[in-house]
């Protein structure tokens, strides 16, 4: 038995979630939306990760740069992910939506920048 | 003593002037949208204390942002580029590294990189935003070590500075603030042993505890505090404990955590000292200026928007009450303001205060009203009474404190009422 909180729409059911064999029961639910939630919850987790990078010669006092993967990502993936961005140094200019850091994880998905940076 | 006074005399001679038909305090979200729809119709100045513009959103980074305006989630930054880039394309005049310093007669002194400026506007929008409580505010007793920071500061030494203010991380305080920096300090390999929060109910939006605290196994501890942090240098621990229903810890119930880093996220109020010393008037529940319809604080001419009128839980919906504080400047500018009156909005059952809190019968149709509840409450009728009379109502689900709740009434039928406006929220 699992619990967790729909997020679909600001009511929040509190969902349980049984498993017996492949089937999946979810009580708690006061709209279908909150059952396809559980099942993709349970079956594959995804998230956008959001986290920075450092930058070398950015305008102002901007050590880091802020930066995203252009698609969501398996949740369990989140950590092996920092692992890889933690050494990433880009160099100013840099411009909004420009790539960072290729297939992160072996994802397939792009690491890219949120923001310009302009040089010093 | 002759240097100094010599030195304010030349500081005198070299102060710059300028005339401008509208001026914006603050570059944050507020600021932008307010500038962009104020040029349309009038000269505009952005004011910003910073080196940049876009105000808090540059260490928001997360996602969140523009899920109402451009219906997708934006990080901070890319919401607030988006806006930097529509005032650059509107031609309005930006001063960066200018912090007001007083407003007195809609002439603004303001202290930059040259000195001081003196800028004259026709009218101003207060775009302040808002800055956090801190220890002294919420009175925890203890030594004061290093390690103790407000969630803000933290969020920026993280996001922006590159340094990791600790390793070991007991967070005070369950607001979308103190959630996000849950995950953030996670994120980047640092334990987060708990956060803990003194009112029954999580202070922040339900996706933020999901996404921050469920997805990374982050206990939430309602109805606790801490009572004691200890550390003579740094910190090296605290003192938790529950509460009881008058908040007071309960005796039995202590227990110690150790930490080297304590962050507070225990609430942000509206940042309003040029305001009060302009002679504008404040609510004392929301910590903002009092405002009408229109945006229009208490003094002519002078307009407030964003958290510096209510703290706001969505940046959408800072951006709209933004766009309408300068549309209605410009028209001020532009000696094209209408009023009807004045009429007191009220907040009624269950309302703990309503934005705005007057009318003055403005040329605008549709009055939209901001408010938050009191206590949570499932199959909610919201209603806007003007006297006795209904004169809008809506049904949700479900209503709770930390998310505003809005709606709209049309200005022609509380005109035709005349009579103070309530806002109420009642059970079905
Ligand atoms: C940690 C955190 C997470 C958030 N998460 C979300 C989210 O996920 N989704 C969402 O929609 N919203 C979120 N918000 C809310 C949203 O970001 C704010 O409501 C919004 O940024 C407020 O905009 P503002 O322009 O009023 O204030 P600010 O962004 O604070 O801007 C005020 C500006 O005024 C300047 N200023 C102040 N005083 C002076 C002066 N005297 N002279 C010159 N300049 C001055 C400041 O430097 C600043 O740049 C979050 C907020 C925080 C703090
Ligand atoms: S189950 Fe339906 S009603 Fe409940 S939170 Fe999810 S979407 Fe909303």
């Amino acid at each position: 038995m699992k619990e967790m909180i729909c997020i679909q729409c600001p009511v929040g059911c509190k969902l349980i979630i049984r498993k017996k064999g492949e089937e999946i029961y979810v009580e708690g639910n006061k709209c279908k939306r909150g059952k396809e939630y559980a099942i993709n919850e349970l079956r594959n987790p995804t998230r956008i990760l959001t986290t920075t990078v450092f930058i070398e010669g950015g305008k102002g006092k901007h050590e880091m740069l802020p930066v995203k993967s252009d698609r969501e990502i398996p949740k369990d993936l989140l950590e092996h992910a920092m692992k890889e961005l933690a050494g990433v140094r880009v160099k100013a200019p840099v411009k909004c939506g420009d790539i960072v850091f290729k297939n992160i994880a072996n994802t397939g998905v792009n690491i890219i920048a949120t923001r310009d940076m302009e040089e010093k | 003593m002759a240097l100094s006074s010599s030195l304010a005399r030349l500081n005198a001679c070299w102060r710059k002037k300028m005339r401008v038909d509208v001026a914006v305090i603050g570059g944050g979200p507020a600021g932008l949208a307010a500038a962009a729809e104020a040029s349309k119709e009038a000269s505009v100045v952005i004011i910003e204390r910073n080196e940049e513009l876009g105000g808090i959103l540059q260490q928001c980074i997360h996602p969140g942002f523009g899920n109402f305006i451009f219906g997708e989630m934006l990080t901070g930054p890319e919401y607030a580029t988006r806006f930097i880039e529509k005032v650059r394309a509107a031609g309005v005049d930006i001063m960066l590294e200018t912090t007001v310093l007083e407003i007195e007669n809609k002439k603004i002194i303001a202290s930059g990189r040259n000195g001081i400026v003196e800028i004259e506007a026709k009218a101003i929008i207060l775009a302040t935003g808002c800055r956090e409580r801190t220890r002294q505010q919420i009175l925890i007793p203890g030594t004061r070590p290093a390690g103790i920071y407000t969630a803000g500061c933290a969020q920026r030494l993280i996001n922006i500075d590159g340094v990791m203010p600790g390793r070991k991380v007991v967070i005070l305080g369950s607001g979308d603030v103190g959630l996000i920096m849950a995950r953030r300090f996670t994120l980047e390999g640092a334990e987060v042993e708990g956060v803990y929060e003194i009112m029954p109910k999580p202070g922040g939006l339900m996706r933020n505890v999901v996404q921050c605290l469920h997805d990374f196994d982050i206990p939430l501890h309602l109805r606790h505090t801490i009572i004691d942090i200890k550390g003579k240098k740094r910190v090296e621990g605290v003192v938790v404990a529950k509460v009881d229903e008058n908040l007071k810890p309960i005796k039995g119930t202590e227990r110690y955590v150790e930490c080297d880093c304590v962050v507070l996220a225990v609430g942000l109020i509206p940042e309003n000292e040029i305001a009060k010393k302009a002679g504008v008037e404040m609510d004392a529940i929301t910590g903002g200026a009092i405002v009408d319809e229109g945006m229009e604080t208490s003094v002519d001419g002078i307009f407030a928007c964003g958290n510096a009128v209510h703290v706001h839980d969505l940046v959408d919906d800072v951006t709209i009450e933004a766009e309408l504080a300068g549309k209605m400047a410009a028209k001020y500018v532009n000696g094209m303001e209408e009023r009807k009156g004045l009429l007191k909005v009220k907040a009624g059952k269950n309302v703990r205060y309503v934005v705005p809190q007057m009318l003055r019968g403005k040329d605008i149709e549709t009055i939209r009203f901001s408010f938050r509840v009191k206590k949570e409450m499932e199959n909610a009728r919201v209603v806007v009474k003007a006297g006795e009379e209904v004169i809008a109502e809506r049904k949700e689900r479900i209503v709770r404190p930390p998310e505003m709740v809005k709606i709209l009434a049309e200005a022609k039928k509380i005109w035709e009422i005349r009579k103070e406006v309530m806002v109420e929220v009642e059970e079905v």
